[in-house]
């Protein structure tokens, strides 16, 4: 029974973080019906350099909003490079443009870094809480890890459900000819939404960091959780990508709890293929009706 | 140019009887060309040293799993980013044969493209519902998913040291080099010739419909989930095929040989090739041969450190793949049939310019928006 919670708590706790990641996804794909497969490799790279300005003896909150400033204008920027002169193309190409930059990403950050795994702190303690006489395996960084992508996640649903620039977003990516026909300058906010993608991204890089071996390759196997993730939520709404989050994280835990830590990337294999299965279209999304 | 002159009539007859003179049979024509391959190699195989063999090699079983993927890719519209794991699942089951069983060389090649091919299937059931970044996730999952299940059961798989591989004995007093680079240039002429002809054929007609326009090839009565299994099937037999060969190259099957990095390598050959084209993947296959020596070769010449120059092949790679997809999507191959069509078009009907083709295929034709 102890496992259990413990690995239920610490599933709660990935799943956040995954959560973080999908969102990312999905507020890129929402706007451009395209997946970031460099999401990963790009929070990669605002964490290396968060570590690199935390070893400048900045303080760690200032690395921390760094990281998520540069993850801002770094999604801008791959948007109005990468992105903007593939539009109207086969949908193959952006995928195998992010390939591109996720293998460029990595390959930098190793010739820059270095291919061990080195430490990044974390924002509080990781030693787990004590509650009553017994040690549960959830710190208060895993509470804090939980407030910042709920914060997150808040903050994202507010800006499309209550104001007007989200308002805006939506009707781009929804209807972008007929938004630009009204005034909305939709090329502008498809660049913020890959700007925002970008600051989620790197939220989910600092959470990771501290809890994983930290090298050009940790955001890997996290990106493909938050794909998962983000399927399961439907790829469309902010809520299904945390509640995503939540199932891909309990489900990757109980596999690395019970069945052990190398069988994770197939449990989370197989839980994209039922998903994919049961609901092709995703948990929160109506199925669309086939255009000819 | 603007008169067709007698020059050009002359030059139009000459190139209508060259085609005459090939069979239109698919089937023989992709023997000739097969056989003229095999005449040319024998040639080189015979002129190099040892190494370049191993090298000529490796580029055969590179150019098995390039057409695969090229076939599903551009045949098919769909794109994979797990073909370096199937090409695990090939090589370990050849190993697994190799160590346990005493089977004939050939048996245990075919066992490594079925179990390939099995796990094709498996994986394909589920990706013919899905559309193309669906299906790049879910077997970019895949080929992560199943490096570490080799490290779980290391007894069986061998752990890090890995399984053992033997070239079958040379028969006379041909070097192992030179022989085992004949039984992978053999290997991908026999692939090369099958995929061509299945291109050519009721399927390869039926993967292009389905590519194309899935609601209409289900009107025209192709079943459509089956096809693009079947295209997904092909694609992972074939890079099973390439990992036997891979663990034969190398003399040993372990995890490291299959990472991540391989299916993306792949993906990226298979681009700057020519996506689509079976004659493109041999400049693809040529690049990942040589490109990491040749930027070893150019670290040295900027005086990188060592650090550096171990991911500059990575970084030139992706870089490569980024512009190409930009500028060029057709790759090398595009190119070289455009250059060769705009030559020989310019020669014989002047006037008559092909427009460059300027996005992968799989995508909506780009002419006719229909709503």
């Amino acid at each position: 029974m102890g496992l259990f919670i413990n690995v239920t708590l610490d599933g709660v706790s990935n799943g956040m973080i995954f959560a973080a990641l999908a969102l990312a996804l999905v507020l890129i794909f929402r706007a451009t019906k395209i997946i970031n497969f460099a999401q990963g490799a790009m929070a990669m790279m605002t964490t290396f350099l968060a570590s690199s300005l935390l070893a400048q003896d900045l303080g760690y909150w200032w690395a921390f909003v760094a990281a998520l400033a540069i993850g801002f204008v770094f999604g801008a920027l791959v948007e109005r490079v990468l992105i903007r002169p593939l539009k109207g193309k086969s949908e193959l190409n952006p995928v195998v443009v992010t390939i591109g930059l996720l293998v460029v990403l990595e390959g930098m950050a190793g010739a820059i870094y270095g291919n061990a795994s080195r430490g990044f702190p974390a924002a509080y303690s990781q030693s787990g809480i004590t509650i009553g006489h017994s040690k549960i395996a959830f710190s208060h960084f895993d509470v804090f890890i939980v407030v910042a992508v709920l914060v997150l996640m808040i903050a994202i649903l507010v800006l499309f459900r209550a104001t007007t620039l989200g308002l805006r977003m939506r009707a781009s990516a929804f209807a972008g000819e007929i938004s630009r026909l009204l005034g909305v300058r939709v090329g502008m906010l498809l660049t913020l939404g890959w700007a925002l993608a970008g600051v989620a991204g790197s939220l989910a890089g600092l959470l990771v960091a501290p809890t994983s071996s930290f090298s050009p390759y940790y955001m890997d196997l996290v990106l493909v959780y938050a794909f998962t993730a983000a399927v399961i939520g439907g790829l469309e709404s902010p809520v299904g990508a945390l509640i995503g989050g939540v199932i891909t994280g309990l489900c990757i835990s109980y596999v690395g709890g019970y069945l052990g830590s190398g069988l994770q990337p197939l449990g989370a294999l197989v839980l994209l293929m039922v998903a994919l299965m049961a609901r092709p279209e995703g948990i929160f999304a109506r199925p669309p009706a086939r255009r000819v | 140019m603007t008169q067709p002159g007698p020059a050009d009539h002359a030059l139009d007859n000459i190139s209508w009887l060259w085609r005459l003179r090939l069979p239109t049979q698919p089937l023989l024509r992709h023997l000739i060309f097969a056989l003229c391959g095999v005449g040319i190699l024998y040639l080189l195989t015979s002129l190099l040293s040892p190494y370049n063999d191993y090298e000529v090699g490796e580029i055969a079983l590179y150019v098995i799993a390039l057409a695969g993927l090229s076939l599903l890719t551009g045949m098919n519209g769909q794109i994979s980013l797990g073909n370096g794991a199937f090409m695990a699942v090939g090589a370990y089951t050849m190993a697994l044969l190799m160590t346990h069983t005493q089977l004939n060389f050939i048996v245990e090649l075919l066992a490594a493209i079925g179990a390939a091919a099995v796990m094709g299937l498996l994986i394909g059931i589920p990706a013919t519902r899905l559309k193309g970044p669906y299906l790049a996730g879910m077997t970019l999952l895949f080929a992560l998913a199943l490096p570490p299940i080799a490290d779980k059961w290391s007894t069986t798989f061998g752990g890090d040291q890995g399984l053992t591989t033997t070239v079958p004995n040379a028969p006379g007093n041909i070097n192992p080099e030179e022989w085992l680079a004949w039984i992978q240039i053999i290997g991908a002429l026999i692939t090369l010739v099958l995929l061509a002809n299945l291109i050519q054929s009721r399927f390869g007609r039926s993967f292009r419909a389905v590519r194309d326009d899935e609601i209409a090839a289900s009107l025209t009565g192709i079943h459509v989930a089956r096809t693009k299994v079947l295209a997904f099937v092909i694609s992972a037999g074939c890079a099973g095929l390439a990992g036997g060969f891979l663990g034969l190259s190398t003399g040993v099957v372990n995890t490291g040989e299959f990472p991540l990095t391989l299916s993306i390598q792949l993906l990226a050959a298979m681009v700057l090739g020519g996506t689509g084209s079976l004659t493109g993947m041999l400049w693809g296959a040529v690049l990942l041969v040589y490109l990491p020596q040749w930027s070893t070769s150019l670290s040295g010449y900027f005086n990188l450190g060592s650090g550096a120059s171990a991911y500059l092949a990575t970084i030139i790679f992706g870089a490569v793949l980024i512009v190409v997809m930009i500028a060029a999507p057709t790759g090398i191959q595009g190119g070289l049939r455009w250059t060769w069509r705009h030559i020989s078009g310019s020669m014989s009907r002047p006037g008559a310019v092909i427009p460059p083709v300027s996005e992968l295929p799989g995508g909506q034709s780009p002419h006719v928006p229909m709503r």
